[in-house]
């Protein structure tokens, strides 16, 4: 096994390639299934495990198609990707956060529409 | 990382133009005890991990904005689940082809890399001839960039994964024209390796296109 995986070290071997395709190919055709067959389930449930499958099949294609591990390339790409995941979730996260906040804390239009007659109206008063 | 690796490594990557290709030293890629440390598999990692990035603010605009229709067309109008589905399709058999593609490649067998870099090819193509006809299809609906933010980040986020397959599929031909002429020399590995990387982070990066963009959209 050693000497298998010391030569299988860059482009890995025929069953992991398979393995890998075989994951994918479940974790794709999963999220397929529920949208295209309408399955009866609450809207949050399957946003949930489209995203978690999503994720899950992202990890696979790491591990089974670009080889990522710990020990790859002294551990360089290791510590990239891992710094990567931090950005990305900074990125999403503190978008969707700050935008959230944002929204909520607008004025809605009928109301802004509102207070722009109430303005005019005391201003024709005083005019 | 140490200067005189690197300088024994020059002679890896750049193969010189005044010296004949077929030496003997090349002969033999996987033999060679410096082909693990050279820098390029590291340095076309960071890239991949800065253009990973670069799809995240797309990811996030996306998010952001995805819901803005200005009155225009939402999501259930526009995106067809079985087309989307014949996409991903296509995208992760070119994976597991250029998979197959790098193991015949570590076998020295030029032919059979050949042959499977052109099945990856006429896959990544079909792709790519499938979004082009989505795109064209949602423009001549009135649904096209300039129709409302959801739109504008849509086509924003994926037409950028659609460019850089378009890329990816010119750097694959190109490969296989540079193997064709010189066979699977050390400088071909290195760029084969390469392109796996680049290949695999698209079908990587096409995994939260089909679920964050149009599944989780179509409930």
């Amino acid at each position: 096994m050693s000497a298998d995986t010391h030569h299988a070290h860059d482009h890995g071997t025929m069953g992991q390639l398979m393995i890998g395709f075989a994951l994918a190919a479940i974790l794709t055709i999963i999220p397929f299934y529920l949208v295209m067959a309408e399955v009866d389930m609450a809207r949050s449930t399957l946003v949930g495990i489209i995203m978690g499958l999503g994720a899950v099949q992202i990890i696979v294609h790491l591990v089974y198609f670009l080889h990522l591990k710990r020990s790859s390339e002294e551990g360089w790409n290791f510590f990239a990707t891992i710094f990567a995941v931090v950005i990305l979730v900074i990125v999403l996260a503190g978008s969707l956060w700050v935008m959230h906040n944002m929204n909520e804390n607008m004025m809605p239009m009928h109301e802004m529409d509102q207070q722009i007659e109430q303005m005019k109206s005391l201003q024709s008063q005083q005019g | 990382m140490s200067t005189a690796t690197s300088a024994s490594q020059q002679s890896i990557v750049e193969p010189l133009a005044d010296r004949p290709m077929h030496h003997a030293r090349e002969a033999r890629p996987h033999e060679d005890p410096h082909a693990h440390s050279s820098p390029t598999p590291v340095g076309f990692w960071i890239y991949l991990m800065s253009d990973c990035v670069i799809f995240g603010a797309l990811f996030a605009t996306y998010a952001v904005l995805g819901g803005n229709y200005a009155g225009g067309p939402a999501p259930k109008d526009l995106f067809e689940p079985g087309f989307i589905a014949v996409e991903t399709a296509l995208l992760l058999f070119s994976s597991v082809t250029f998979g197959l593609a790098m193991l015949r490649a570590g076998k020295a067998d030029t032919n059979g890399t050949l042959m499977w870099l052109a099945v990856t090819a006429l896959f990544g193509a079909g792709f790519i001839g499938m979004e082009i006809y989505e795109f064209n299809h949602l423009i001549h609906l009135g649904a096209g960039p300039d129709r409302s933010a959801f739109l504008s980040s849509f086509f924003a986020l994926v037409g950028t994964h659609g460019l850089h397959v378009t890329g990816g599929l010119i750097w694959l031909i190109t490969l296989m024209v540079q193997i064709r002429m010189h066979g699977l020399i050390g400088p071909n590995m290195q760029r084969l390796g390469t392109l796996s990387m680049f290949w695999h982070f698209l079908d990587l990066v096409w995994i939260g296109v089909f679920s964050f963009v149009y599944l989780v959209r179509l409930i």
